[in-house]
């Protein structure tokens, strides 16, 4: 079919390999992204990639990964997808070994596999510590292909503002903003990708770049596309505090074996490595003998934290050891070279001889815009085929990678995104690819639906260009920071939740007298901050009234009766699988946001108490 | 301990505007990197003589050295600024634009020159299609190592900023692709058309106008052996052009 166009909106890995699939089909691709794709956050993934190859001869399967995967995201996640990812795992992992992936070999020239939290098995392939910029890395070259040949388009300094839907609610394109000459165009295309994850700013510092604003997840949500699970967001147990940013200390470092302690004794200042084995509590290996030190994310968090609220931190601190001192230097260098040049550049000590001082910062989100997947009737399974598959509740508008809902449910387990997101990719890619062919003899002309769009965003952009109130966004967004941070992250509580949506109500009154200090009409990044702040503070809305209605504890949402009794079971509201195995549905209003709940598909795994 | 942190700004309003500097002035707080100091002048952007000012434009999006966003020249330096702690610098503190590159405003530079030297040495491995045709090649793990240590190029520029044959009067490639060109060439399948790479390192501006000053390896935030990538570059173009002309 001739001028077959899509739209994918992000360069990272789910961006990039939907590109990459429907570029393989013959399919122009216009591809946007804030930044060259080449710096996408998906580079700062570390870790390593799940696939269930069973190098090691231990006896895994993508059974067991399914398992882990549903077990460890606390039954929330409609299994059918989560199921095809994880036996797709091992081709995906062998697909990026032939685009050149450097990965960690063993001595017969084989993939390597490490552990990772929530198995037991050796299951994540890796590239020293820098396995998601590896990754990355090969399908930029492979998309690098593609516009050699002409069939990839790239926009790279443009933002995403907001969907163009036709008289009919179709998505039938973009309108984005060139971050240079500040230009707004509308683009045209047969279906609309948008892989461009996740919200970590909204949260002030967290492990993210500082581009994961999720100003495009909020800006289609309100434009329509509705909102699933927000409240789940994962709190890496591991980050090294910052005054600009929480910068990650991979799971990698204790799944080659890195130990979390405090000194037994409150307030023990004694040099780390002169305190006896005897006088250390290693608290993770004492309180889950299976799994030790790779207890799933939501539980490393919770304990870390409870352990510094018991007054165990480092001094006092919110601190505590993650050691690897007891590992050889060579292996250390040849693992995890990469996180611990981080560490040793960003704090000064190197960690092969000190133990590293780490906190739980907020890192992920499991919840992001709503997609669905075709289903085979008869078998159960997810239909590879569908053009279902990664489509939002918005015809023509789908969805991939960390901005998307699926997969992980309430936690998820480290290693898996990466794989996530290929999956994603590389279902989504054809799948826009089908629906186009499907639709394009029967969709109404939706010219005037590209002009108003257009006409709606240089109006915006214009009024913008004027404001002179007297709040600085960037102020306004550290407020907004704060308060998500220490209310809707590692432990929840309804007043504090009730709190903190006055709060953000407040922050957007205030949103409303926020003056410019920049009157430049080229390469205005406080105009573009300005709008992604109001999208930040709708979308911190959704997260804090979901986390508010959902009263019950599942994964990373903990909810406790009383905050002064502490992060420990007893305070905690059980999980509450009649009234909250559902999956949260938020849909945009004026007056915020409106949320329903729909069932969660566990046809496949019956759910059952989790305990590690 | 300094009781405020003092940063000049070599500032630039749009590509074909001319350059001027600014000061800033702002209290002292330990363990701060220049990144975290124009974010905290954005919050209430003044000069250090209390003028209004805007924020400073630079580009950053990971802030841990891997994305390779925030390259600039600090105190005449081609560094990252994430990476660039303010205890451990001179001020008060000059930041300015990479050199090399063309300014856009302020301290953002177009790099994409380096993205299409990518495009010019095929820095891909070329793969029949993404269908499952199960493992890729074996690949002995000490190989591997070296290889890894190429794929680990963050496309910063700083080594294009510091060397003296990158200039208005050259067309030369650079370090980064140099050492992507071997990158490529080293793995399995990618060694199946090295040549291709070898010839677009043979052409105008290639790996013979490296005036081997050596400063790239010296800028090399990752640091990646990029002195040696050339010169392995150097010698297989050599041998590749002494067969090629006799036709073996």
């Amino acid at each position: 079919m001739a001028n077959e166009r899509i739209v994918v909106v992000g360069g990272g890995l789910a961006g990039l390999m939907t590109a990459v699939r429907a570029a393989e089909l013959g399919v122009s691709v216009d591809l946007f992204s804030i930044v060259p794709v080449k710096r996408s956050h998906s580079v700062c993934a570390q870790g390593g990639i799940n696939g269930a190859v069973n190098t090691k001869g231990e006896g895994d399967s993508t059974a067991i990964h399914f398992d882990d995967t549903v077990y460890g995201g606390d039954f929330l996640a409609d299994q059918p997808p989560v199921k095809a990812m994880c036996d797709a795992a091992p081709g995906i992992i062998n697909l990026l070994d032939r685009m050149g992936v450097m990965f960690n070999r063993t001595p017969e020239g084989l993939l390597d596999f490490r552990r990772f939290g929530g198995t037991k098995f050796h299951r994540t392939a890796f590239a020293g510590a820098t396995t998601g910029q590896q990754l990355l890395y090969a399908l930029d070259e492979q998309c690098r292909r593609y516009e050699v040949s002409g069939l990839v388009r790239k926009y790279e300094a443009w933002e995403f503002l907001g969907l163009v839907r036709d008289v009919d609610g179709n998505c039938r394109g973009i309108t984005a903003l060139d971050w240079y000459s500040m230009k707004i165009e509308s683009f045209p295309a047969s279906a609309v990708m948008l892989a461009t994850g996740g919200p970590g700013i909204v949260f002030g510092r967290s492990t993210n770049s500082v581009i994961n604003t999720g100003t495009a997840a909020s800006a289609a949500y309100q434009d329509g596309a509705h909102y699933a699970n927000g409240e789940f967001i994962q709190v890496h147990p591991t980050s090294i505090p910052g005054t600009d940013k929480l910068r990650l200390m991979s799971e990698s470092a204790r799944g080659e074996g890195g130990r979390v302690w405090v000194p037994r004794t409150q307030g023990d200042t004694r040099d780390p490595k002169s305190i006896p084995e005897g006088e250390r509590w290693y608290f993770l290996e004492e309180k889950y003998p299976a799994y030790g030190n790779l207890v799933p994310r939501d539980i490393a968090t919770r304990e870390i934290f409870q352990v510094c609220l018991q007054g165990y931190g480092l001094g006092g601190r919110r601190e505590v050891y993650l050691d690897l001192t007891h590992i050889p230097r060579k292996e250390l260098d040849t693992k995890l070279g990469g996180i611990l040049e981080i560490y040793e550049k960003f704090v000064g000590d190197d960690p092969r001889e000190v133990p590293m001082k780490v906190f739980p910062g907020m890192h992920y989100s499991m919840g992001g815009l709503w997609v669905q997947f075709g289903k085979n009737e008869s078998t159960g399974a997810l239909d590879e085929t569908s053009s279902k598959n990664q489509s939002t509740n918005v015809p023509g508008l789908f969805a991939s990678g960390e901005v998307d809902f699926s997969i992980h449910g309430a936690n998820r387990l480290g290693a898996n995104s990466l794989v996530s997101c290929l999956y994603a990719g590389k279902i989504g890619g054809p799948a826009m690819v089908r629906y186009g062919r499907e639709t394009s003899s029967k969709l109404p002309a939706a010219d005037g639906a590209f002009t108003e769009a257009k006409k709606r965003w240089d109006a915006e952009f214009a009024r913008l260009a004027n404001v002179s109130g007297p709040e600085n966004p960037h102020v306004l967004a550290q407020e907004m920071g704060d308060w998500m941070t220490d209310n809707v992250t590692v432990v929840r509580e309804n007043g504090k939740l009730k709190e903190t949506e006055t709060k953000l109500q407040e922050l957007e009154e205030r949103w409303k007298n926020v003056g410019l200090t920049d009157r430049s009409g080229y390469a205005n990044r406080e105009i573009s901050f300005i709008n992604q702040l109001r999208n930040m503070l709708v979308i911190a809305r959704v997260m804090t009234r979901g986390a508010l209605m959902r009263d019950e504890s599942r994964g990373a949402h903990f909810k406790v009766r009383d905050l002064s009794k502490g992060v420990t079971e007893e305070n905690a509201l059980p999980r509450d699988d009649a009234n909250f195995l559902k999956t949260t549905i938020a849909e945009h209003s004026a007056d915020g946001p409106k949320i329903s709940y729909a069932a969660v598909d566990t046809s496949l795994i019956e759910p059952r108490a989790r305990k590690y | 301990m300094p009781s405020s942190i003092r940063l000049s700004v070599k500032r630039q309003d749009t590509p074909t505007s001319s350059p001027y500097w600014e000061e800033y002035e702002i209290p002292y707080q330990p363990r701060q990197n220049v990144i975290s100091v124009l974010m905290e002048i954005a919050k209430d952007p003044k000069t250090r003589a209390g003028k209004a000012t805007s924020p400073v434009v630079y580009d950053r999006a990971c802030l841990e050295e891997v994305c390779g966003s925030c390259a600039m020249r600090i105190n005449g330096v081609a560094r990252m600024a994430c990476t660039a702690l303010i205890d451990s610098l001179e001020q008060p503190i000059r930041l300015e634009p990479m050199a090399k590159f063309p300014v856009q405003r302020d301290l953002s530079v177009d790099r994409q020159v380096m993205f299409d030297s990518l495009k010019r040495i095929k820095g891909w491995i070329p793969i029949d299609g993404t269908y499952d045709l199960g493992p890729g090649p074996r690949m002995p793990e000490p190989e591997r190592q070296q290889a890894y240590e190429y794929s680990k190029c963050i496309t910063c520029g700083n080594c294009l900023d510091v060397c003296p044959q990158v200039n208005g009067r050259s067309n030369f490639i650079g370090a980064a692709p140099i050492a992507q060109a071997r990158l490529f060439n080293s793995h399995p399948t990618g060694a199946m058309n090295a040549g291709e790479r070898l010839e677009a390192l043979m052409a105008e501006g290639g790996v013979d106008d490296c005036g081997n000053a050596q400063n790239c390896v010296r800028a090399c935030p990752k640091s990646i052996p990029l002195t040696t990538a050339i010169a392995e570059m150097y010698r297989a173009t050599t041998r590749y052009g002494i067969k090629k002309l006799f036709g073996t």
